[in-house]
């Protein structure tokens, strides 16, 4: 049985309380984007300004549980700063984390884990893989974050 | 009067024997789907043992007992609901959101043209919304809406006005999230006074009173069986002969026609011109086993067991989590139903939900598929509790102990 521990680790809960890089960017420069899970009605707007093949900052506005909240604000501390081939990078092992970590784990195959040490903070909002109908909130901003990137000009 | 004893129903119904997390299951999202008693379950499983056969069309004994068993059922929601016109008037589809579909393809598609108007309200379910904006896309009507007062009931002050040009006036019995029970029958007489039809989406009031359409004098019911203590896969749209007669199939397909040629395709007479392909018959011996137990237990038996439960429930939450509690639905037990929507400050309903779950207590979280009502509260989520006739206070108990905890756990 997964203990409510597992999910609501302390980062997670200080992320939640004191979410980082709350708020909004003027468009243009910056690009924003909402996202939105239909099912539950959460709701989230990343604002991102890019210049130079660099993430210069991020902000984020919207609504939603503590694991869509938290997850948008551990996501824009990782992501803040860093180039976007590493921004990208960090996207795609989040999401192994959150979709592959289980197939990995049913495998039992070692090679195709994530590297939990490459996350960081990140690593806290592992435990919600074991609860697999919080996943889709735990990824909402990082799939917003995604299609933001896109449509970049 | 029946006897109605709620520990006998929840003794009826297997799956509250669960354990849950470690605890007995608190089974309170009954708005959501109800647990089938096993009398429901057990009419299924016979069905499939013993009776099943395609229906309307074999003449072998099996198949004359599966045809049986599925007109068995149209007439049982025929006396269910007091249908004027029996069994005749009585279409089984595949949810409430089917039988809106029905309504709005069929009589709405024939019946609604530029410059008419549909008229809805603000605390409707998406099944009683979306239809009808699909059908303004393609034709051109204008949708409305009947505001909803501060205190969560149907704002009429402007009915009049809102009624101008209205075909059909198309309103929930029962809210699904603020627990608000709608003044039917007035609004029975407002929409035929402006020489406009009615519809009620009854899926929540159908399980939790007495439904009766003539006395309520409306002209559409949609709701579902599994909201009834059926299975799930079967619904029910009824409107009077009258009207069933003069509206045009909708789905089309075997089972539905009179006669197919190379050149076109005569439709059915009756309830199975909307019924193409082969139907849910073994739901609909669910549905009818259903309909036999919750006639057994009374259906006012059943309305004042919730509305004590409800009252209780209302009474406790504001005494202990005054302040951090809010209540989004009627205070008062006064046209109110079994259905608790809260708001709990600070913590979102999906942690509540989540947190609860660790106790075996099931809530549904989330927008309960009315938008517009959450916009119109300011709300994108709430954590809804829902009764049913097996529910005991004991359930109270354990949520509020629950709800305690989570709160404890987010300070």
């Amino acid at each position: 049985m997964a203990g409510l521990e597992d999910l609501y680790k302390e980062i997670i809960m200080d992320h939640y309380r004191s979410p980082r890089n709350r708020g909004e960017l003027p468009t243009p420069p910056a690009v924003c984007t909402e996202g939105f899970n239909p099912l539950c009605g959460d709701q989230i707007t990343v604002y991102i300004d890019v210049a130079d093949g660099v993430l210069k900052d991020i902000k984020i506005t919207g609504q939603g549980c503590s694991i869509s909240q938290s997850s948008s604000s551990l996501m824009s501390a990782a992501v803040k700063g860093k180039s976007l081939e590493q921004v990208q990078e960090t996207i795609g092992t989040f999401k192994g984390l959150m979709t592959g970590h289980e197939a990995a784990l049913e495998d039992g195959n070692e090679t195709d884990k994530v590297d939990i040490r490459a996350l960081g903070e990140l690593a806290a909002l592992q435990g919600v893989v074991k609860f697999p109908v919080r996943i889709k909130c735990a990824v909402l901003a990082w799939n917003t974050l995604s299609q933001a990137l896109s449509e970049l000009p | 009067m029946t006897s109605f004893n709620a520990a006998l129903v929840r003794a009826d119904t297997p799956q509250l024997t669960r354990v849950i997390n470690g605890h007995p299951i608190t089974y309170l999202d009954s708005g959501a789907t109800s647990l089938p008693p096993r009398a429901v379950i057990e009419a299924m499983s016979r069905h499939y043992e013993l009776h099943h056969a395609n229906v309307h069309r074999s003449v072998f004994q099996t198949a004359s007992e599966a045809t049986e068993a599925y007109e068995g059922a149209r007439l049982a929601i025929a006396k269910f609901i007091n249908a004027p016109g029996g069994a005749e008037e009585i279409v089984f589809t595949k949810n409430c959101t089917e039988s809106f579909n029905l309504l709005a393809r069929s009589w709405g598609r024939v019946n609604l043209k530029p410059g008419d108007a549909v008229l809805l309200s603000e605390m409707e379910h998406h099944a009683n919304i979306v239809p009808w904006f699909q059908l303004r896309d393609m034709l051109g009507f204008e949708v409305r809406f009947i505001p909803v007062t501060d205190d969560f009931r149907l704002d009429l002050s402007n009915i009049d006005e809102l009624m101008k040009g209205v075909k059909l006036l198309s309103v929930t019995g029962m809210s699904n999230v603020l627990g608000t029970i709608n003044p039917i029958k007035e609004l029975s007489a407002i929409a035929h006074k402006h020489g406009a039809l009615i519809s009620v989406d009854a899926a929540q009031s159908i399980a939790h009173s007495i439904t009766d359409v003539q006395d309520l004098d409306v002209d559409f019911m949609c709701f579902s069986a599994h909201k009834m203590l059926g299975p799930t896969g079967i619904g029910v749209f009824w409107t009077r002969k009258e009207i069933l007669g003069a509206m045009p199939p909708f789905l089309g397909g075997g089972g539905m026609i009179a006669d197919v040629s190379v050149e076109g395709f005569t439709p059915a007479s009756g309830p199975t011109r909307f019924e193409a392909g082969t139907p849910p018959i073994v739901e609909a011996a669910g549905l009818g086993a259903a309909v036999k137990y919750l006639t057994g237990l009374g259906m006012a038996n059943i309305a004042q067991h919730e509305h004590d439960l409800t009252g209780d429930a209302l009474t406790r939450l504001e005494l202990e989590f005054s302040g951090r509690i809010r209540v989004i639905g009627p205070k008062d037990m006064t046209d109110r139903g079994g259905v608790i929507s809260i708001d709990v400050d600070g913590v979102h309903a999906h942690d509540v939900a989540q947190m609860l779950d660790q106790f075996g207590v099931c809530v549904r979280p989330g927008h309960h598929c009315a938008k517009p009502l959450m916009k119109r509260f300011g709300l994108n989520s709430t954590a809804r509790i829902s009764y049913g006739p097996y529910s005991l206070v004991q359930d109270t108990d354990v949520l509020i102990e629950a709800l305690h905890s989570a709160i404890g756990m987010f300070g």
